[in-house]
Parts: C-alpha cells; structure tokens; sequence
C-alpha cells in the first residue's frame, strides 16, 4: 500500500501564556534571562500516524486533546517542534467552517476566492461552478452578501466548495454540525464517495456515530498522545466507556 | 491513484509561490477594493477626487499664501510629484505591516504562501496611486511638461524603488507584528520620519546648505551622503527629475541644482540596490518567521 499521510514522532509545545509587549521581552532579557518567558505544555507528545491512500481515519479525542492541532500539522499551517510531517498529493483542510470567506462579498465572489484559497485554478472555479452551486442548494442566494446567510448555508457553501476542490487527501474538522438533516446525509454520502474513490480522509468528530459510519479505523488522542489505534468500533467504545 | 511524491507540507517557496498564485492574489486584491469602497457612491472616483482636492489646496496654502513659489519654480508641483509617492509608500507599509495579523483568521486555518497578503497590500495601494498620479499628470501638462525616455525611465525607477522597499519593509514589519504588535506602531513612527526625512516638502539643496551650517562642510558632508543614500529620498528625486523639472525654466530654476548630482547615474542604482537588499532580508526575515505564525495569532 501507498503512505499518503506520514506523521513521525512530532511534538509540539505550546506557551501558556503569550507575551505581546517588547516591554515584558525587554524586562526580562534585563533580569539575566531568569526562568522561562512562558510555560509551556506540550499539545503533541510523539505522535505518530500513517494513513494510507484511500484509507479513512477518524481523530478521536475529549476537548483539547490535540486533534485540531494534529490536523493543522498534516496541512502545513503549523510546523512541528520535532520530527517530520509528509503527504502525498494535495491536500484540502475544512478545518472550520468558511475560512477564507469574506462577510461582506457575495456568495459568488466567495466561491471564487475561496476555491482560489484551496488551489483552484480561475478554469477551475468556472468549470466547477454551477456544480459547486448545485451541491450547496443555495439557488438564488447566490449574490447576495454571506454576512446575511443563515450559519447552515454558510456551511453549505463552504463544504461545496472545498470537495470540489478534488484534493488526494482530505481533511474534516468538526463541520458538519450545523447543517440540517438532510444536507448532513448528502455531505456524508458525499464524503463516503470520495473515500470509495480512493481519497485520503483524516475525519474529527464528537459525533461518534457519525464517524463510525464514515470511517474504517480510529485514533484516540489523549492529551497529545496517540493512546489507541485500531477499528473504530473499538475505539469509539473506549471513548464511550 | 497519483503518483505524487510525498512531500513535507508548509513549506513554501516564498515570493516566488507569490507569481505562482496570481490568480489568488488577483482576487486578494480585488476583495480588499471591493470591501473598501462597499457602501460609497464615488466608489473608486474617491481617489480621484481627494489628491485632486488636496493638490488645489496646496496650491493656494504653500504656493500662494505662504509663498513657496518664490523659493521653488511651480512649487506645487514639485511638492505634489513627491508627495504622491510618499503617500504610496506610507499606505503600502502601513497595510503590510498589518496584513498578516488582519488575515490571522484565514492564516491560522488555511495554508497558503502568506507573502500574498503584504503583496496583495503594496498591490491595492498601488491601484490608489494611479489616480494620484493621474491628477499629477494633468497639473503637470497645464504647466508645459513633455517628457522624453529618460523621464519616464526615471519616473519607472521610483517607482520600482519605492515597490520593493515597501514589499521588503512589509513583510518584515508584518511578520514581526505577530510576535509584538508593537511593530505596526513602530511602522507609523516611522512613516511619519519618511515624509520629513525625505525632499518632499523641502528642495535638497536647503538640505545641504544647512547641514553645512551647522556641523561644517566636512561633516556636513558626510551627513548630506547618508541623507542622500536613503532610497527615498533618490526616488523622490526621481520623481522631481521626471515631472516638475521639465516644467520649469532656465533662468529661475538652474538644471545642474534642480536635483542632486549624480541622480541618474549613481545614485539610482544605489538606491535600486538597497531597495534589493531591503527586498531579500525581508523575505528572509519572514521565512524565518512564518513557521510559529499560525500557533502566534
Ligand atoms: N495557538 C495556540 N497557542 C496555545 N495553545 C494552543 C494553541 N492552539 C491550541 N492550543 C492548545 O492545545 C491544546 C489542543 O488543542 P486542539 O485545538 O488541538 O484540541 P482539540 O482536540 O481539537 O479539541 P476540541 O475537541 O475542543 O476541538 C488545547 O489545550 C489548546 O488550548
Ligand atoms: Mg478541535
């Protein structure tokens, strides 16, 4: 099999608290440097994760254990203290609802914007865009400002475009919360679709049923450690327990 | 399935991912137009209107009231061709320093090359500057300009040489405004020295006969180099070469002191070369920067 996500051994700390003044740096360069100018905690303690193509991976985990993090080091927003981070391929990252969207642009410029934030091409956007507009079911809505749009058509629209930006490797943040019913199951069906297509999902949920449907296999995170590794059905039951 | 390599992700190739999105930094830049003159009726035309406004005012403040045009032939204009490029210096600065904490949202989520957003600021100001520069032109035909190559080359070289510095100057300003937000203060300071610091309101020779008063010639001297190495100030000088100088006349305004000595031939490469280097540190700063940007904002 072919290794699309190779995560070795990476740490990362994180400062407790963050200083913003020159006047608290300079204070304490002053006193010889005593003590740390922050504590410390590591978020990522030696994590390592392979991912094959084609494989789904559910990142499970209470709050604050590392999953998000975890996902913005396998799409290269933030770098690792130590060790290595690798991907084949592009990858796509709905790390949050709409990033990139602009509140006071139209939905139609957003679309572009955003699929030009994600690596689309301009032929891209225009091949793709009644296709991105269809999925998304926001009709007439189009052109008018997202600041006006209600939280599910925000996602709505975000999640159309980010699949069709056809990345290898995909990775889902906690989105699909705040759409309704019927989207949900469209956007799953969808994310099924792609991973029988052979991409690469790296899944983060608290809907545990959700991602047990999704996904194959499963990760648990506990404070920044991998602590299990294996089907999902019996990691969801050690998270449960 | 592709066949691609596997690669280590964030890393970027810096400026040069820059021309790879251009398309990207195209609708950056489009965005920022759009969302700044959102709900105005002028629109765009306000940047007409307000260098035109402020051109007439100093036409009647500087070179009327107080007089001016008694010291320099058509003072309004050789205040206006330097003021501006300085207005687009210090917007294009002013915004890259800020760029990268403003889009902390998208950069903290979304890895992208982030020298787009400094380059997509010096980009927007730049469109802002057309206009200026329109309103320049007109006043500078009204007072007889016809300009050869060499004019327009240097009126290029200016420009480029305030481009770059701000682009250098931008991202490392940007990116050390994520560590201390102190830094976008820092920049305002230091845009305020820039206009003063350079002959934009002044004529270079006052620069040189009164450093010459005070600390003697031959310290005087000394210091009148280190004013003139400021590329600024060479581009200021490009610009007064380029629009005011051939609208003036013999016997009033003497050609071999209207600029600085050497202008052409020395100092502008001088000045080319530092904005370079400005350009290449910045880059540098940056990269070394960027790797905690997304951890720090
Ligand atoms: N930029 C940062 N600076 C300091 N601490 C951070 C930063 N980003 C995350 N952390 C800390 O790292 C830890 C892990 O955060 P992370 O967002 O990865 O958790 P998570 O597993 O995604 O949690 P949740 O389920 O709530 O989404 C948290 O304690 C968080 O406070
Ligand atoms: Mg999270």
């Amino acid at each position: 099999m072919v290794v699309a996500v190779d995560v070795q051994s990476i740490s990362k700390q994180f400062v407790l608290r963050h200083t913003r003044s020159i006047k608290e740096a300079f204070v304490w360069i002053v006193k010889g440097r005593k003590g740390d100018l922050s504590q410390k905690f590591h978020a990522l303690d030696q994590v390592s994760l392979q991912v094959e193509q084609g494989e789904s991976v559910a990142l499970l985990g209470l709050n604050g254990s590392g999953k998000s993090t975890l996902l913005k080091h396998i799409s290269g927003v933030m770098l690792p203290d130590s060790g290595a981070v690798r991907t084949r391929g592009r990858v796509a990252g709905l790390i949050e609802v709409g990033a990139g969207f602009h509140p006071d642009l139209s939905g139609r410029d957003n679309v572009y914007l955003n699929g030009a934030i994600l690596g689309m091409t301009e032929d891209q956007i225009n091949e793709r865009f009644e296709s991105i507009l269809d999925f998304s079911e926001i009709g007439q809505f189009i052109d008018t400002e997202v600041k006006f749009y209600s939280s599910g058509m925000y996602l709505r629209l975000a999640f159309s475009v980010a699949i069709h930006t056809d990345p290898e490797i995909f990775l889902i943040d906690e989105i699909l919360a705040v759409g309704d019913e019927p989207f949900q199951k469209k956007c799953l069906e969808k994310i099924k679709e792609l991973g029988d297509a052979g991409k690469t999902l790296v899944v983060v949920s608290h809907d545990l049923d959700l991602v047990a449907r999704v996904c194959s296999r499963g990760v648990l995170l506990e404070h920044g450690k991998v602590v299990m590794d294996g089907d999902v059905a019996d990691v969801v039951a050690r998270l449960r327990s | 399935m592709s066949s691609a390599e596997l690669t280590t992700p964030g890393l970027g190739g810096g400026l040069r991912d820059v021309l790879r999105s251009r398309y990207l930094l195209r609708l950056l830049v489009a965005k920022e137009l759009k969302v700044r003159y959102r709900g105005s009726v002028l629109g765009l035309l306000w940047s007409y209107v307000k260098p035109g406004v402020q051109f007439v005012v100093f036409w009647f403040a500087l070179g009327i009231f107080l007089g001016m045009n008694r010291n320099t032939e058509n003072y309004p204009i050789y205040l206006f061709s330097g003021i501006v490029l300085i207005n687009y210096f210090n917007e294009a600065l002013g915004n890259a320093a800020r760029s990268i904490v403003g889009n902390g949202g998208l950069i903290k989520k979304i890895y992208l090359p982030r020298e787009l957003f400094p380059v997509a600021s010096v980009w927007v100001s730049a469109v802002h500057f057309v206009p200026q520069l329109l309103v320049l032109l007109v006043a500078c035909f009204i007072g007889g300009w016809s300009p050869g190559p060499v004019q327009i080359a240097a009126a290029v070289a200016g420009f480029a040489i305030v481009t770059m510095l701000a682009v250098g100057l931008g991202l490392f300003f940007g990116a050390a405004n994520v560590y201390f937000r102190d830094s976008e203060n820092f920049v305002d300071m230091l845009l305020m020295i820039a206009t003063w610091a350079s002959p934009v309101l002044y004529s270079w020779t006052m620069v040189r006969d009164g450093l010459f008063d005070a600390f003697g010639t031959g310290r005087g001297e000394v210091l009148h180099t280190i004013y003139q190495t400021n590329p600024l100030t060479i581009a200021v000088e490009l610009f007064h070469f380029a629009f005011w100088m051939p609208t003036t006349t013999m016997p009033r305004t003497d050609p071999l002191l209207a600029v600085p000595p050497n202008l052409l031939d020395v100092w502008t490469p001088i000045g080319l070369g530092i904005a370079l280097v400005v350009i290449l540190a910045g880059q540098l700063t940056f990269r070394r920067l960027e790797g905690r940007f997304a951890q720090e904002l």
